[in-house]
């Protein structure tokens, strides 16, 4: 009794600061609230954050075409002199256009080229691997809720300490080594061999966020009626049939929303493997964001309207993506209201 | 054993084995090892010398070979277990080594030399945690800069998330206006405008505001978050209409109906916006990299990275700094993870 009034002391000495300012912020606020009417609060309530929005999100966006079509090293816009699509003409220059190592940025194409192909391995691996341990999980399980735990812990954790993590392991003398040591097979460095550094981004990246599409897979199982597996318990049908006819179309929604979920991410991967192999060796994990990094800002050749223009290239993919996503939300939807 | 192997393994109906049981249970506790054991075997690697760290193949717990001072010599010795002729063994220490003899005493004894084939010895080792991996950094580099930077950030953006978002929440559920579902149609577009999309011209905006190189140029332009408006926004449409009204014909004024009534009511779930909002601001590592290029205002994401980079990488420093960087994150797990896990499966946000 005493520790609660105790705390709730401290509580309310700790608050007294906060309400004291909500009270002198209530002064000029309702000066202004008996100039504009209860209605015109509303504008005020929304003013920080649609601020914010514009300047750092909106602003920007509009800008980006600008920047795309000037040239120069220069970042202020006024001392940037306009080009026209001489950015983009950059971007699209190849004397072979079957082998985009003849294209003038050749670079920004092994990005491409590297990005498409970690998204679609990438991301077809993830959802198997999620899909199955929600399956899993959604077995009748003692700790159940542990076990879920266990797989979305990753998701927590930065980037940054991904990569480290997996560097450490992915060493010489690193754990991965020391494991097939034990098997008799010679310590081999993965992070300086072109392949193996790709797969390493792969696996990686599926490590650190399966959990979170798990997690969301699993609460699409859980939403389907258990007594459509009793009845089909009782009809005697085979476990594969009961995956096919009943958890897989009405997971379907789900399903779709976590594959393009992961497909946006994915376009965007760039932290974890800027850590693990800064993009290397070579080309061979340079990923688009981090083509759009280097070209903007940390080459001696920075070009920020050549990266503008890519950024833009990557944003159609993403909007296109989008969209996508925002269809079949409103497709559950009207079947939820039917 | 016997109860708690059962109340483990128990299944539906008490049915005999199945082979998805045992498919269920290896995957279990692969996915047991494969996702704790990597953060496991850093922090354990973490406490390791360098000499240690060197080693292959690589020993779990750190260790490190046991020294002694011997009289009559100025050095400490390396101490062995060394084994004798006639079948014992023995501590002895080291004086040196010539071809494939070494040439040990015995510590307490050290008046006789004893020969001793280096192929019957193995270094003495014992337990040891180097604590220095982690007051080193701390002290002769800037991670304490480095951590007080990170909590900065993410205590300041968290707080103004928290703020901005809710008002702009309390605007688009609790009032009618004209360019309402604008609004919120801006908001929700948002979510697909990536950093990655926009870095080139928000470094340009940043930098002409003069937040280049400032700690406020990491934190403005993550506060606005639409994730944050749209939780909290569905959250309040389910605060009765009723309460406000009572509390108008009371003469409360706009601002403190925020305050005192919609903002308490909407607890639960600013509490699981904050817990996201600290893992993200204190995650983040791209914006940070880019708007900050003097080292004293690192956060600790990206002096890690700058580090780790570097050509002759001190390893031992940099894993210490990781589990550093690791704490709070695990201390979100542990303790509030059941909110962020229903959260996301409430939500489909992350």
């Amino acid at each position: 009794m005493s520790t609660t009034s105790l705390t709730d002391r401290l509580g309310s000495l700790l608050m007294a600061p906060v309400h004291l300012l909500m009270r002198i912020i209530d002064i000029p606020l309702r000066a202004v609230q008996k100039a504009t009417g209860i209605g015109g609060m509303a504008t005020v309530f929304l003013a920080p954050n649609m601020l914010i929005f514009g300047i750092f999100v909106l602003l920007p966006l509009v800008i980006n075409f600008v920047y795309s079509m000037t040239g120069g090293t220069a970042f202020f816009l006024s001392e940037r002199n306009f080009v026209g699509a001489e950015q983009y003409q950059r971007l699209f220059t190849c004397t072979n256009y079957l082998d985009p190592m003849s294209c003038q940025e050749d670079a920004f194409w092994a990005a491409v080229g590297n990005t498409f192909w970690f998204v679609i391995l990438q991301v077809a691996l993830m959802i198997c691997v999620s899909l199955i341990t929600a399956l899993i999980l959604n077995r009748d399980l003692a700790a159940r809720s542990f076990w879920r735990a266990v797989f979305f812990f990753p998701v927590l954790l930065s980037p940054v300490v991904v990569g480290l993590i997996w560097k450490w392991i992915l060493q010489r003398q690193g754990l991965l080594n020391f494991g097939l040591y034990q098997f008799g097979i010679e310590p081999y460095t993965w992070l300086t061999d072109r392949n193996w550094t790709f797969i390493a981004t792969i696996g990686v990246s599926i490590w650190a966020h399966m959990g979170l599409y798990t997690l969301i897979l699993l609460a699409g199982l859980q939403a389907i009626p258990k007594d459509l597996y009793e009845a089909a318990e009782m009809d005697g049908t085979k476990p594969a049939r009961v995956f096919r006819r009943i958890t897989l179309p009405l997971l379907a929604p789900n399903l779709l929303v976590v594959v393009v979920l992961a497909l946006i991410k994915a376009v965007q991967i760039f932290d974890e493997v800027y850590v693990l192999t800064g993009g290397g060796p070579g080309t061979s994990t340079l990923y688009l964001t981090q083509y759009i990094y280097e070209t903007g800002f940390a080459s001696a050749l920075r070009n920020p309207g050549l990266a503008a223009a890519a950024s833009i290239l990557m944003g159609l993919v993403l909007v296109v993506l989008t969209l996508i996503q925002l269809g079949i939300g409103q497709r559950g939807e009207k079947k939820g209201k039917r | 054993m016997g109860v708690a192997s059962r109340f483990i393994l128990r299944r539906r109906g008490g049915k005999s084995w199945h082979w998805t049981d045992i498919v269920t249970w290896v995957w279990l506790i692969g996915g047991l090892i494969i996702m704790f054991g990597p953060a496991v075997w850093l922090t354990f690697s973490s406490f390791k010398t360098p000499a240690a760290l060197a080693e292959f193949p690589p020993s779990i717990l750190p260790y490190i070979t046991s020294q002694a001072t011997v009289q009559g010599y100025d050095k400490p010795l390396q101490l062995f277990d060394a084994k004798m002729p006639d079948g014992s063994t023995r501590v002895l220490a080291e004086v040196r080594r010539i071809g494939l003899v070494a040439q040990m005493v015995d510590p307490k004894a050290p008046g006789e030399i004893v020969r001793v084939n280096i192929g019957d010895r193995t270094p003495v080792r014992s337990v040891s945690f180097a604590t220095e991996n982690y007051t080193t950094p701390f002290t002769q580099f800037d991670f304490l800069r480095y951590l007080w930077n990170s909590v900065f950030v993410t205590v300041t953006a968290t707080l103004i998330t928290l703020i901005v978002n809710s008002m702009a929440a309390f605007a688009l559920s609790k009032y009618e206006f004209k360019g309402r579902s604008l609004a919120m149609l801006i908001i929700l577009a948002t979510l697909m405008v990536p950093l990655s999309v926009i870095m080139v011209p928000l470094y340009s905006i940043i930098s002409s505001l003069g937040l280049f190189n400032s700690l406020w140029g990491v934190i403005l332009p993550t506060v606005a978050t639409p994730t944050g408006v749209f939780i909290l926004r569905q959250y309040m449409l389910t605060i009765p209409d009723e309460l406000i009204d009572a509390a108008r014909m009371d003469k409360a004024s706009e601002w403190q109906i925020y305050w005192r009534i919609v903002l308490p009511l909407t607890a639960p779930a600013l509490a699981v916006l904050a817990i996201f909002s600290v893992v993200w601001r204190w995650n983040d590592f791209l914006w940070p990299l880019i708007v900050l290029s003097r080292r004293e205002l690192y956060t600790l994401q990206v002096g890690l990275s700058i580090y780790s980079g570097e050509l002759n990488v001190q390893w031992h420093f940099i894993l210490a700094m990781t589990v550093v960087t690791m704490i709070p994150v695990v201390l979100v797990f542990i303790f509030l993870q059941r909110f962020i896990t229903t959260g996301i499966a409430g939500t489909g946000l992350k």
